[in-house]
């Protein structure tokens, strides 16, 4: 019972260091900031050496700002990075003043000022540094942080903010926010409740018969899931106890993907979030160790038939993979996910980049950039469904590791 | 601080070297992978069905080990 209760405890950890794994990385792009003022600072003290190191901070600063931001070159990483990452709003299209956005609530907790919601059309400014009119937030590079740092200072002027140091001994800012991958997941959510609940009152209505309509297309993929994945790793018996939850998984990922891939909707990329496959790793990792049973924990700790002066090699690699495969788990999707998007994203920005040197290259290389796109988006239909599969087979397979009964 | 400069972007043009290199290593397992279990298949069809699931679990294990380099890759390149 024990144990249970340490795993309960890690998975609450781990959803908890999300939250301030998030905050760290909101200091992070503050010290860049500070950086840069440095770097600045010596220039204009006078020091003709520092000329390469303002150029590269100037870089830097380059590649932080959004593409749209500025006229003349055009940067395809920052672009390519704002389209992959989470955000505030879907982004729908145009840049800058024109840009159209649906604007999603923001949820904000900290100590100086409570419990805070409003939508995020909220924040007001150019370029990539944002204010609420209330001066008390500052979005900057797509993290919500408090203004000023700490609240006996002015929060009016982002100036100060940036010049402060110091940042991780300032409050603490939780975020809540709907943003677009929790809004994604919403709609998921709600789609696979609507049409799961559909499918199964059809077979409650007209039990025995043919399936139609949704229930048809369903049907099939419900049966690849249970013929193909379950009951080959886990057995009958034990597949219909795990069923429920590769079913959700699979589902749950292959609908996520599909989103994903759907053109001017603002590009959803959910399952190439790390976070959200944290989550779903850490319930395969759980899964596992809670229904290990006593043949799993044996050849986990002392593998049979291995002679002994092997064992301090063999036993720390087991402990190692126990941990490990969740771990691969999250990156193969996560990583498959954002490549394909990244893929996408640079077929396009190649259009821009040619497009910048004369009209005539940027339409050349669109006709041509525009099929490989069509033919990424026919590859990424299958790796959408491809990755649902094998996420879910792999889970499947652990569980079988895991319930596996000794036979010798 | 020049120095250090160039060396910064060199080793952005590495990185960009490595996710090719990862992809050579990914490519040649993958394709081991895929060529063993068509020459099985092609053996003995009737294994088909479990020649293809175990085809897919190795060659997501060393995907598995390619995005790894993939994601350092993108890391330097972009940290």
């Amino acid at each position: 019972m024990s144990t249970r209760f340490n795993h309960l405890l890690l998975a609450l950890s781990l959803g908890l260091g999300h939250v301030v794994w998030a905050q760290h990385d909101g200091h992070g792009t503050h010290e860049s900031h500070d950086a840069h003022t440095t770097t600045n600072a010596s220039q204009d003290l006078g020091n003709a050496g520092h000329e390469a190191s303002h150029e590269g901070g100037h870089d830097a600063e380059h590649s932080g700002e959004h593409a749209g931001a500025e006229k003349g070159s055009f940067d395809p990483s920052p672009f390519i990075i704002h389209h992959v990452a989470d955000a505030y709003d879907i982004h729908l299209w145009g840049e800058g003043e024109g840009a159209v956005h649906i604007p999603l609530p923001v949820i904000l907790y900290s100590e100086a000022h409570g419990l805070d919601v409003f939508m995020s059309s909220a924040f007001h400014g150019h370029g990539d540094v944002k204010h609420t009119e209330d001066g008390k937030y500052v979005l900057s590079h797509g993290h919500i942080s408090l203004a000023g740092g700490h609240a006996h200072e002015g929060h009016d002027d982002y100036a100060s903010h940036e010049d402060h140091e110091g940042h991780d001994h300032g409050p603490a800012l939780y975020d809540f926010s709907i943003t677009k991958s929790v809004f994604g997941m919403l709609l998921i959510m709600t789609l696979l409740v609507l049409l799961f609940g559909r499918a199964a009152a059809s077979y409650r209505k007209n039990p025995g018969q043919a399936p139609k309509g949704l229930t048809n297309v369903l049907e099939p993929l419900v049966m690849f899931v249970r013929d193909e994945i379950a009951v080959p790793s886990l057995g009958d018996q034990k597949a219909k106890k795990f069923l429920p939850f590769l079913l959700t998984v699979f589902f749950f990922i292959l609908f996520a993907n599909l989103l994903g891939l759907i053109p001017f909707i603002g590009g959803f990329n959910i399952t190439g979030t790390v976070g959200i496959t944290a989550v779903m790793a850490t319930f395969v990792f759980l899964l596992t160790t809670l229904n290990g049973n006593k043949h799993y924990w044996g050849h986990l700790f002392w593998p049979p038939g291995v002679p002994v002066f092997v064992m301090p090699i063999i036993i720390p690699i087991e402990i190692i993979g126990m941990f490990l495969k969740p771990i691969v788990l999250m990156i193969r999707l996560t990583a498959n996910i954002t490549a394909g998007h990244i893929i996408i994203l640079s077929f396009v920005s190649l259009v821009l980049i040619f497009g910048e040197t004369s009209a005539v290259a940027g339409y050349g290389v669109g006709i041509f950039s525009t099929a490989f796109m069509i033919f990424m988006y026919c590859i990424e239909l299958l790796v959408a469904f491809l990755q649902a599969f094998i996420f879910t087979l792999l889970a499947a397979i652990y569980f079988g590791e895991a319930t596996h009964e000794a036979h010798h | 601080m020049e120095l250090l400069t160039i060396l910064l972007e060199i080793g952005q043009g590495l990185a960009g070297l490595g996710a090719g290199a990862a992809a050579i290593g990914a490519g040649l397992g993958v394709g081991r992978i895929g060529g063993s279990a068509l020459e099985a298949m092609a053996r003995q069809p009737e294994m088909a069905g479990d020649l293809r699931t175990n085809m897919i679990i190795a060659a997501a294990l060393v995907e598995g080990v390619a995005l790894f380099g993939a994601i350092i890759c993108l890391l330097v390149a972009l940290g």
